[in-house]
């Protein structure tokens, strides 16, 4: 143990602590920047200096490491004002146009501006060069708000290494981009969204398209209707102060219809119907010699790095498309059919965790209907947007619920949004299509928890099956070089883009550093479908009435012709980089 | 490799160095030897072509037994490049062409008369006898430790190298010392690192030696970013076995086996003389697997940079090294714990190692001998600017700077007057005038406001804006700050903006406070030695030479007549003829008048082009 | 955001075998990215897109990080250099003794700020100290340094160039 005094109080911290962890044990918090614990520990920013005593100069809290009889103090003057001088010259070259901006109030350098008391206008000079990025459907960065914390980079690089973006030139000039300049559109990004969930600042959002839901809504000749993911009523409710891990299906129900949709129904019904195509799937794959493993393929990020990185193994996807597309299809297909309704008069609206999903709906052969299968995608965040905007107080709801028929769902379908909740929603189905009994234990308890990579093997009707779960696209990397070399025997794999599964999808709720640093927010959310799935009265995919109902009256079985003609889609080779 | 054929190859190569070392009274003169300068400065001079020349008129003529002609390192005074010393009369040419090579050769070579006129003037004395070199003013006060063999021995022959006492430190060490004794030893001798900061070399040794790991690394750092500086240019191009023989006695003090020495890329002849002295030292067994028979292995790669002046700074190195872009990270851990790819390093400059054989052999009571109280032994500094005679010149610590500018330099050239040295680079300070009898040592240095660096000394003369020199550093730490730190990347920005004021005459009195302050912060808050030294250069001016800002400021006038906003050209109608020369020569045409009638300038067309000034041949027009 | 001058790639096979056969050459040397990057420029010339995604792709690294590495050295160049390439130290030495003077005249000869002419014939850098400090201020075209420079002699040894 170290024995060190942070502002004269006597502390004891573990050798290899820094100023910054041993602080906190005291109660002391150092404001941080760049600091993401584990990924970037960089040392950069310089709001976190404190003094050392003997120290030539300031020392940076967040990467320095306590030894013994060290004296530290936190907020002496010199520190203030040097944290204050730190935040102004960022701000000398920072877009400030907070009014307007997407992360006002969530944005942790405004925070800090604010905390410090800080002059914005002390330093003036030149700002950097630089042009906002809008070539992708799903993401906008902005480098005139980008404060080269680098958390962007450390994750698409550490945690997803996708690595497409890094700090290029240097001093002054320095900006985060991707190679040669070219747009995020022209680099093989896999639109997971997850660098804006650590950006501290609003150098990086969503492409918006509130306006155009807007738009359909007042459109009279338009029927509006809208399908949330799983994860949206795990996340939502933070935007409104709910403490993390609560559910807010009904009041977010209640909330899309004061908004003006007209019918809300429920991508957890889609998501059952994915595990009736895919469990099949699996099932002929088996029989039939392959090719195994299959993927799965409900997650657009996982497909999009697939297809740039792996395309040797797009025989190993699955067809089916993911539970937001057959929201889509199911949709404008059957539901228009049965409601007699046109479908160009359909507007399908699905609200995601997930920025990839902006992507994915533009993907070609998906339009089961003639007509696009999603007309927009709103992010959780965007939802929360809208009801702000509508002035609906939304904790004072009453709680509704989804409307019939595709509003209907069973546990299998809530915990999509946990990693290994695919895959347990598959077994589930798959087990008894194979044994052809009901099983009895419903809860695969080895494929849940946010570990990276999980393993399971099961025995099902006399055969071994092994799975594998992986999320966060590094450890998607382990898995598909394990299988490209041929060294898996494994028979299915499920693969979620985002570190934990949709419910940390690029497009929640943003956290702060030091939220994300002290929370276990995947587990948290992940809590939610858990319980609500243990709640739920029907459990399995194939006992969902209104899915019987569906291949009853209007697909015939699953893999049926029709089925695959709504529900299935083929995928591409993607060259990374455009010359 | 071991001690006898050592030995006995410095037997056999000294005796074939014979004339350089001889007495150069001697009469009776058989051979001869022709040194070439190869330093950079001469080689840009065509001192290749001189070489060339020589070897092929010694062939020629059939001297091929009697004369060698070597290609040296820089002999230090390479204003007066290229050079060529033909010993043992220890004749010194300076500034030869290639047409004099015949003349030479005929006459100096075979028929024995020292061609007097292509001499260095201060060599030929009144009654016509030669002086020796080291009487002249430029070498009289040196002395030569770092660079003893610089201009001496040919660096891309080991043998010469040895005879001159070569890999007989390393010998000794590995043989007869443990590392405890190398790092007392070197302790001892009070080396500090001639990098920059002057650590306490010993100590640097010490801790990595400390350190547990399977795996450590020895670096030299050859990057010398310093802008006007080439001290370890030299060392490399002149005597590049000395590195490798201290890095190997780094390595078994510390217990490492593999070295790397990361040279700037813009150096390309110490690249190659590097690379075939490595070779060299491999093929002779001084380096490679159990060196001198001890079960101690080393081996050395050179990296190249690729223009990025923070790689000087170690962490940065190191990274550059492991393949990634130059940021420094922050310590600790410090490379004694966890420096090139994650293990134990040292990281020693150039000049620090080419004392180091030489302390082992010549023991810590010479070297701390040398200089004062706490920097011990020898400096190398790189003389530029305006001063007679640029050059390298090695002097003990303690030295004043009267002496190396005054008497080793020559003094400012065209009569103007001393203004200021910088020392220390983009990181040093501008010492002016009244501390010019200051002794130079790291802690002087450090005390009025400067550092030691690397070694660069750049004189300014009165015809220098202390302003712009400020700005100058600034706009070049601007250019070169690796953009990481808040602190530095928009701090030192904000700060040349700032300068930019002053040099343009928009800034305000109460703007050199908020210059002061902003200096201060960006030194205590800075991630790295760069930027926590960059504002040094704008500290010291604005302590020694505030009022040339708040001439800028107030007066909005550039009292060295350098910064062009605040200049005006004009034409002074007592003196002007009329002879329209200025008009026809000006670019823009901002002058105007009639023939034999005073001409007048229009200010607000004038570019301030100086072309005018130049033209007027009565001295009518001034500037200011 | 593209806004780079488009120069089409014309590197040719042998070029290509030769970058492999390097790269083969660093496979298990630590810290290969900087090497590759300084053998790839002396074989093109400078470092397209083209090149930097063999070296990605060779060295297992993201192009990203590629080319935020060679974007970090000023020595490196992502846009091919003229077949002159003039160089004006403007180190300290050569600063205080008029460097600057001779680099705006540079400028204006070629009627360019820096780069290269359009002709491809000159390319203009600013470089740092290269070591002739003696002879400032300097200027180099190609291997040639021209030392001790007054503004009057740029005209003259550019014209030497002008074929
Ligand atoms: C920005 C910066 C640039 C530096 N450049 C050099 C350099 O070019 N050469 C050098 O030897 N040391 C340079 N140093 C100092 C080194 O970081 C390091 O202290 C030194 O090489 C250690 O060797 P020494 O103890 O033998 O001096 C630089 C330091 C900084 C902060
Ligand atoms: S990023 Fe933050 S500080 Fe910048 S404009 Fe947006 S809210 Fe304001
Ligand atoms: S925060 Fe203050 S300044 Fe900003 S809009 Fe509100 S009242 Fe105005
Ligand atoms: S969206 Fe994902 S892949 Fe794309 S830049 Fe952001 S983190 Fe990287
Ligand atoms: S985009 Fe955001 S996360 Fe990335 S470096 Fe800029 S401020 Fe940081
Ligand atoms: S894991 Fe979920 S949130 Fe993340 S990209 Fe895939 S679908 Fe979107
Ligand atoms: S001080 Fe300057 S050079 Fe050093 S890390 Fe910070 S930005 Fe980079
Ligand atoms: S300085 Fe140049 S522009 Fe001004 S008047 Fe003289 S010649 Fe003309
Ligand atoms: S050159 Fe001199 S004398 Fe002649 S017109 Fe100009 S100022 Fe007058
Ligand atoms: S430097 Fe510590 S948080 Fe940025
Ligand atoms: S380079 Fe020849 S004397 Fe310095
Ligand atoms: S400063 Fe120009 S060559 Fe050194």
């Amino acid at each position: 143990m170290i024995n060190l005094k942070i502002n004269n109080i006597p502390v004891s911290v573990e050798e290899g602590t820094t100023i910054l962890q041993a602080a906190k044990k005291v109660g002391i918090k150092i404001p941080t920047l760049c600091y993401m614990k584990d990924i970037n520990a960089i040392g950069a920013c310089r709001v976190c200096v404190v003094e050392v005593k003997g120290a030539r100069s300031l020392v940076a809290a967040c990467v320095y490491p306590v030894n013994e009889g060290m004296e530290v103090f936190t907020d002496t003057p010199k520190v203030r004002a040097s944290r204050k001088t730190t935040i102004e010259l960022i701000l000398s070259d920072h877009n400030k146009e907070c009014l307007s901006c997407d992360r006002n109030t969530h944005c942790e350098l405004q925070e800090l501006a604010f905390e410090y008391g800080c002059n914005d206008k002390r330093f003036v000079g030149a700002h950097h060069e630089c042009e906002k990025d809008t070539s992708t459907s799903y993401l906008v960065r902005d480098n005139s708000k980008c404060v080269l914390c680098r958390r962007c980079v450390a994750v698409c690089r550490k945690i997803q290494e996708v690595g497409v973006i890094g700090p290029e030139k240097r001093g002054f000039k320095t900006q985060i981009g991707c190679a040669f300049e070219t747009d995020l559109a022209g680099s093989p990004c896999v639109a997971c969204g997850q660098c804006i969930n650590v950006c501290p600042t609003g150098a990086l959002h969503e492409k918006e398209e509130i306006d155009i839901v807007r738009a359909a809504i007042a459109d009279p000749e338009k029927i509006v209707i809208a399908g949330p993911a799983p994860s949206v009523r795990a996340g939502l409710g933070e935007e409104f102060g709910y403490p993390m891990g609560t559910n807010v299906e009904g009041k977010m129900a209640t909330a899309l219809k004061m908004l003006g949709f007209d019918k809300v129904f429920d991508v957890n019904f889609t998501a059952d119907l994915t595990i009736m195509e895919e469990a099949n799937e699996l099932v002929e794959r088996v029989k039939n010699g392959g090719p195994l493993p299959m993927f799965t393929s409900c997650s657009p990020g996982w497909v999009r790095y697939l297809e740039y990185y792996y395309p040797e193994l797009i025989p190993n996807v699955s067809t089916c498309k993911s539970p937001q597309q057959m929201f889509g299809a199911i949709t404008k297909t059957y539901y228009a059919e049965k409601m007699g309704i046109d479908p160009s008069k359909l507007f399908v609206v699905s609200i995601m965790p997930c920025t990839a999903k902006k992507f994915e709906k533009t993907r070609d052969n998906q339009n089961a209907s003639g007509y696009p299968d999603i007309d927009a995608v709103l992010t959780t965040r965007e939802l929360a947007k809208m009801i702000k905007q509508n002035g609906i107080i939304f904790n004072e709801l009453p709680e509704g619920k989804m409307d019939d028929p595709l509003g209907v769902y069973t546990g299998a379908g809530v915990i999509f949004g946990a990693t290994g909740g695919v895959m347990e929603a598959a077994l589930r189905t798959a087990v008894e299509t194979i044994t052809g009994e009901p099983a009895q234990d419903v809860e695969y308890k080895k494929v849940r928890g946010t570990k990276g990579v999980k393993e399971a093997t099961y025995e099902v009707g006399g055969m071994k099956i092994k799975v594998a779960v992986a999320s966060g696209i590094s450890n998607a990397k382990k898995v598909c070089e394990k299988v490209a070399s041929g060294k898996s025997d494994y028979t299915f794999i499920e693969i979620m883009c985002c570190p934990g599964g949709c419910v940390n999808g690029g497009g929640q709720p943003i956290m702060s550093s030091v939220v994300r640093e002290n929370v276990d927010y995947k587990a948290l959310r992940a809590s939610v479908l858990y319980k609500a799935d243990k709640k739920a009265e029907l459990r399995k995919s194939h006992d969902n009435p209104v899915i019987k109902e569906v291949y009853d009256s209007y697909l015939g079985e699953p893999g049926s012709h029709k089925a695959h003609e709504i529900l299935h889609t083929s995928y591409v080779t993607r060259t990374r980089y455009e010359k | 490799m071991n001690i006898n054929e050592l030995n006995e190859i410095k037997a056999r190569a000294l005796a074939s160095m014979g004339p350089r070392v001889a007495d150069h009274t001697k009469k009776d003169i058989t051979e001869r030897t022709v040194l070439v300068c190869g330093g950079t400065g001469c080689t840009s001079g065509k001192s290749r072509v001189i070489l060339k020349e020589f070897k092929d008129l010694v062939a020629e003529k059939g001297l091929g037994d009697k004369v060698h002609v070597i290609m040296t390192g820089c002999f230090g005074l390479c204003a007066l490049g290229p050079v060529v010393i033909v010993y043992p009369e220890g004749a010194f040419y300076s500034q030869v062409q290639p047409e004099y090579v015949e003349e030479i050769v005929n006459e100096h070579l075979v028929n024995n008369n020292v061609v007097k006129k292509y001499l260095y003037k201060e060599t030929v004395q009144e009654d016509g006898v030669i002086k020796a070199l080291n009487e002249t003013s430029f070498y009289k006060k040196q002395n030569r430790v770092a660079l003893r063999n610089c201009g001496v021995i040919d660096p891309e022959n080991v043998e010469e190298y040895i005879a001159r006492d070569g890999y007989q430190a390393l010998y000794k060490v590995v043989t007869s010392m443990t590392p405890d004794d190398v790092v007392n030893t070197i302790t001892a001798s009070g080396l500090r690192g001639r990098g920059g900061a002057g650590f306490p070399t010993g100590r640097k040794w010490m801790f990595a030696k400390a350190s547990k790991a399977e795996k450590k690394y020895v670096l030299c750092n050859a990057d010398e970013g310093d802008p006007g500086a080439f001290m370890d240019r030299s060392v490399l191009e002149g005597d590049p076995h000395a590195v490798i023989e201290a890095m190997a006695i780094a390595a078994y003090t510390i217990g490492a086996d593999q070295g790397y020495i990361y040279v700037r890329a813009e150096y390309p002849i110490a690249v190659q003389r590097l690379k075939i002295a490595i070779k060299q030292a491999k093929e002779y067994g001084l380096i490679g697997k159990n060196i001198f028979g001890s079960s101690f292995n080393f081996d050395i790669d050179v990296r190249l940079g690729a223009g990025a002046f923070v790689c000087g700074e170690e962490t940065a190195l190191m990274v550059s090294i492991e393949g990634n872009r130059g940021e420094p990270r922050p310590r600790p851990p410090f490379p004694a714990v966890k420096g090139l790819f994650g293990v134990p390093t040292i990281l020693n400059n150039v000049e620090t190692y080419a004392n180091v054989a030489q302390i082992i052999l010549k023991g810590a009571d010479w070297f701390a001998s040398m200089g004062t109280e706490k920097s011990k032994g020898t400096k190398v500094f790189a003389l530029g600017g305006k001063i007679t005679n640029t050059g390298l010149v090695e002097v003990p610590m303690g030295t004043t700077l009267r002496e190396i500018v005054e008497e080793i330099g020559g003094g400012i050239p065209n009569g103007k007057k001393f203004k200021a040295a910088q020392t220390g680079g983009p990181s040093g300070g501008c010492i002016p005038a009244d501390k010019m009898d200051v002794q130079i040592d790291y802690d002087n240095l450090i005390a009025i406001g400067s550092m030691m660096g690397s070694g660069g000394l750049i004189v300014m003369d009165e015809d220098n804006c202390m302003v712009d020199i400020a700005k100058f550093f600034l706009e070049f730490i601007v250019d070169e700050s690796c953009g990481k730190c808040t602190p530095c990347r928009i701090g030192t920005k904000r700060l040349y903006e700032m300068l930019t004021k002053v040099t343009n005459g928009t800034a305000e009195l109460e703007d050199l406070d908020k210059m002061e302050e902003l200096c201060q912060y960006i030194k205590d808050n800075s991630l790295c030695g760069l930027g926590q030294t960059a504002p040094n250069p704008v500290l010291s001016t604005l302590r020694n030479f505030r009022d040339e800002y708040i001439a800028h400021v107030v007066d909005k006038r550039c009292p060295a007549g350098v910064c062009k906003n605040l200049l005006k050209y004009n034409i002074m109608p007592d003196k002007c003829r009329g002879c329209t020369a200025c008009a026809r020569k000006c670019p823009v045409g901002a002058i105007s008048g009639t023939v034999k009638e005073p001409h007048v300038i229009d200010q607000s067309k004038c570019i301030k082009c100086g072309a005018c000034i130049a033209t007027c041949k009565f001295g009518a027009i001034n500037k200011g | 955001m593209a806004n780079q001058q488009k120069i089409p790639f014309t590197g040719t096979k042998a070029q290509e075998q030769k970058l492999r056969k390097v790269l083969r050459g660093l496979k298990n040397v630590d810290g290969a990215l900087m090497p590759a990057l300084q053998q790839a420029q002396d074989i093109y010339g400078y470092l397209p897109i083209e090149v930097q995604e063999i070296i990605a792709d060779t060295l297992g690294l993201s192009l990203a990080e590629v080319y935020g590495v060679a974007t970090f050295y000023s020595q490196f160049t992502l846009t091919p250099k003229g077949k002159y390439k003039i160089g004006v130290c403007l180190g300290t030495a050569c600063y205080v003794k008029g460097s600057g003077d001779i680099y705006a005249e540079i400028q204006k000869q070629l009627g360019i700020e820096s780069g290269i002419t359009p002709d491809l014939q000159f390319s203009l850098d600013a470089t740092r100290c290269i070591g002739c400090c003696g002879l400032a201020p300097v200027m180099t075209v190609n291997d040639d340094v021209y030392g001790k420079m007054t503004k009057d002699q740029v005209a003259g040894i550019i014209a030497k160039y002008k074929n």
